[in-house]
């Protein structure tokens, strides 16, 4: 397990003081001149040894990001965007970062900023988090008064973060969406290339990255690349926040190692799946939008990007959602399928038509009315959906749909055995009267 | 997506008071120049704040023309964006529970019967007596928490269906409540204790929740914000922020104006003042000069208190510039408006027009 000494989250709970003097306490904002002084191809250097992999869902790797960004700052000065619109369901990581320990942001957003070449950072923070948006405003605040960031700094590098919010779109987490929003429109997703590295915000090369990835960035440039690598697993390497919620005996979020075993991680952080492991059912281990597994193959899981990919599902945002034996696993899909058709946008025909029709065929499967056939236009019409709309989106929404198909086509079918055999020819002439 | 229409009746006018507009342009300036469309965001939101929680369509066309932006662009935002209520909800409390799969699992649909039992059969009903109303979002993203609701500003987790109903009684009694997990847990680490972290050597203390009483979205917006969020002198977050009260004056005096400033207020401030100001501000028994001035310029003063007001005795903008507590309680007492007055902020505006009436 995971010793305190290097996890890098250390006030996740609250449990000491959120402001500046409590993080420097706590190491935060130590030597950050030093850092910004390497250089910033040391920097982006030091991130790609760390082997960092986006925590906002998709895992790529931030150093090579960061470097995507042009050498010289032209005439479109650059920015830095975090996306801290966390808003799918099983995921909340992000918010106890903000609330509770938001100067690894701040400082991370200098560092961040500077080896993009950025002066200004804009945090989109979701809607619903305003209590959050108020404390990490309040940490900013603080910043700028012990001359952390600013004008003429301590850091020597001018920065200035501004907190930027939303109002209740799961949309603009994906991050040209997320810039769209940020100018002032709808959230709808741009079509790419060109890549936000270079056509951005208000047209600005930028740079978008998840709350996480740029809080973690402080501590791995003061401890170095080799450590963080030296975490977890090859490919994989690191800590990582986890949200364990659902049929678990004491759901939480805690920082573990990339490559935990899911039995241990639930077993020790969270007293286990209710009533005991053999009542596991299922999990769905990186938020609503990938596949689910089932309890068999949960047993020698390792929560990583590339063990779980094998699995046919991922990693995610590495928010677990446990389902135990009680659990209407086809109902619980049919709302995810609800919340994708409530969050299309709307400007892509396959997704916005489509995440609507699903829905309302799984609402019909949750009920066992359906036809067995029915089952495979269900899957192919999933497979119609993904991959061919301009965001993810589609594709998020088709994968729940597809993994439940792949593990519990059993269910879904003794469901539709079981309507049919209760369909009672005697009512149904009452009930076409009403 | 979902349909959403603007509320067939819709208010006349509607404009930001002057101290929220103040802080609108304090937030237009956060962005580079020429991309004041970016704030439409925040100022939308601070609109339906102060509009009691929801936005109606003058706001809309306000905002656009404070940003310079096209009305149906401003429209798209505000359909688009479903934390925008495009319908009025209730005065106390507008409830948001989280339906979605991790909360579902963990019985939020006990807690959606609660309000269709106790608040409205449909969702984006408002209750009877006008005070609540309740609809099921979208992930509030506290799944460690579920099953939860999210009541203006804070959120209330790890509900169970008895904590949940009293949790209405409270908010429908005037009783204050506490935010954060019902179960008495720290936020989100794992009831009983944290299983990790436990090396850490920090000796200071977290900040707890603190308890505070829900009456509307105006008064959620003021309350607990800090100076960085509105910019005015309202509470710090330094004190606070995440659910915390605030101890400045007065962040603290505006949620409880209902109960502990009304009974101080008479029994503290009246004898003091009795002989300077006769319980209250200074009256007229006619306008002077025969003219009164036009209250009705006072954003949130409608022709029927203007009439009222005038009963009284105050037909000035300087008559009410200068109100300060003993004042406040005093008009409260004859006509039950310190609420309304003070959020729309109705001495400050007075002090500006009286001031432009004179230049």
């Amino acid at each position: 397990m995971l010793k305190d000494q290097d996890r890098i989250f250390t006030n996740i709970y609250g449990l000491h003081d959120w402001g500046l003097k409590g993080a420097m306490r706590r190491g935060l904002w130590d030597g950050t001149k030093g850092i910004l002084e390497n250089g910033r191809d040391w920097i982006i250097e030091q991130m790609k040894a760390s082997g960092l992999r986006g925590r906002g869902g998709a895992g790529f790797p931030t150093g090579l990001k960061w470097s995507f960004m042009p050498k010289e700052i032209g005439e479109r000065p650059h920015y830095l965007v975090v996306n801290a619109d966390e808003s799918e369901p099983g995921t909340c990581k992000d918010r106890e970062i903000l609330r509770h320990d938001p100067h690894h942001l701040v400082e991370g957003c200098l560092i961040a900023g500077f080896a993009v070449g950025a002066h200004t950072a804009f945090i989109y923070v979701r809607g619903e988090y305003i209590r959050e948006r108020e404390r990490l405003q309040a940490a900013i605040d603080q910043a700028y008064e012990a001359k952390l960031i600013g004008k003429n700094n301590k850091n020597s590098w001018d920065f200035d973060i501004v907190v930027h919010h939303g109002a209740g779109a799961y949309i603009c987490g994906e991050e040209t969406a997320l810039l769209e929003s940020l100018e002032g429109k709808k959230g709808q997703p741009r079509l790419k290339p060109p890549f936000p590295a270079n056509v951005g915000l208000y047209g600005c090369p930028s740079t978008v990255n998840n709350v996480e990835s740029i809080a973690v960035a402080p501590t791995i440039l003061r401890r170095g690349g080799a450590w963080f690598s030296g975490l977890g697993k090859p490919n994989n390497t690191g800590t990582k926040l986890f949200g364990l919620s659902g049929h678990v005996e004491r759901s939480c979020v805690v920082e573990e190692e990339l490559g935990v075993p899911f039995r241990e991680l639930v077993e020790k952080h969270a007293g286990g799946v209710r009533g005991g492991w053999d009542n596991l059912l299922a999990i769905i281990p990186g938020g609503a939008s990938v596949p689910l597994l089932p309890a068999s193959e949960c047993e020698d899981l390792e929560m990583a990007f590339d063990s779980l990919k094998a699995k046919q599902s991922g990693l995610g945002t590495a928010a677990v959602l446990v389902m135990d034996k009680s659990t209407d696993v086809v109902k619980a899909i049919a709302r995810i399928s609800y919340f994708f058709k409530h969050e299309s946008c709307g400007q892509c025909t396959p997704c916005r038509e489509g995440t609507g029709w699903v829905w309302r065929v799984m609402e019909r499967m949750a009920r066992g009315e359906a036809q067995k056939s029915e089952i495979d236009t269900l899957f192919n019409v999933t497979k119609q959906v993904e991959g061919h709309t301009i965001c993810a989106l589609g594709d998020a929404a088709a994968w729940p749909i597809q993994g439940l198909i792949r593990h519990f086509r059993p269910e879904i079918e003794r469901r539709i055995d079981e309507f049919t055999r209760n369909a009672d020819p005697a009512e149904a002439p009452l009930v076409a009267v009403e | 997506m979902t349909v959403r229409r603007l509320n067939s009746e819709q208010p006349a006018d509607f404009s930001l008071t002057p101290k929220n507009l103040e802080w609108a342009k304090g937030q237009i300036a956060k962005y580079p120049e020429g991309r004041q469309a970016s704030a439409v965001i925040p100022v939308l939101w601070r609109a339906q704040e102060q509009f009691d929680g929801w936005l109606p369509e003058p706001a809309i066309r306000y905002v656009a023309d404070l940003l310079g932006m096209p009305h149906i662009r401003v429209l798209e935002v505000a359909t688009f964006y479903t934390m925008f209520q495009l319908a009025p909800v209730g005065n106390k409390a507008h409830i948001q529970i989280c339906g979605t799969t991790p909360c579902m699992l963990c019985g939020s649909e006990k807690l959606i019967d609660i309000c269709k039992k106790k608040i409205a059969p449909h969702a984006h009903e408002v209750s009877e007596d006008r005070n609540f109303s309740w609809e099921e979002v979208e992930c509030l993203g506290s799944c460690s928490n579920a099953p939860m609701v999210q009541i203006w500003k804070d959120t209330y987790e790890d509900l169970t269906p008895e904590d949940f109903e009293k949790l209405l009684d409270d908010i429908a009694a005037g009783k204050e409540v506490v935010p954060g997990p019902a179960n008495g847990r720290r936020f989100a680490a794992p009831l009983g204790g944290a299983t990790t972290l436990t090396e850490i050597k920090d000796s200071t203390k977290g900040l707890d929740p603190l308890a505070h009483v829900v009456n509307g979205a105006a008064a959620a917006s003021e309350v607990f914000a800090g100076a960085s969020i509105n910019g005015g002198e309202g509470g710090s977050p330094m004190n606070g922020g995440v659910g915390v009260k605030a101890p400045a004056s007065k962040a603290s005096a505006v949620p409880k104006k209902s109960d502990a400033a009304k009974k101080a207020a008479p029994a503290a401030e009246k004898p003091a003042k009795a002989v300077a100001k006769k319980d209250g501000p200074e009256l007229l028994k006619a306008p002077r000069g025969g003219k009164a001035d036009d209250l009705k310029k006072i954003k949130g003063l409608g022709p029927k208190m203007e009439t009222s007001i005038n009963e009284l005795g105050i037909y000035h903008y300087d008559q009410i510039a200068g109100w300060g507590e003993a004042e406040l309680a005093w008009i409260d007492d004859k006509l039950k408006i310190r609420a309304r007055l003070e959020r729309e902020d109705w001495p400050g505006q007075a002090k500006v027009l009286a001031a432009e009436s004179e230049g």
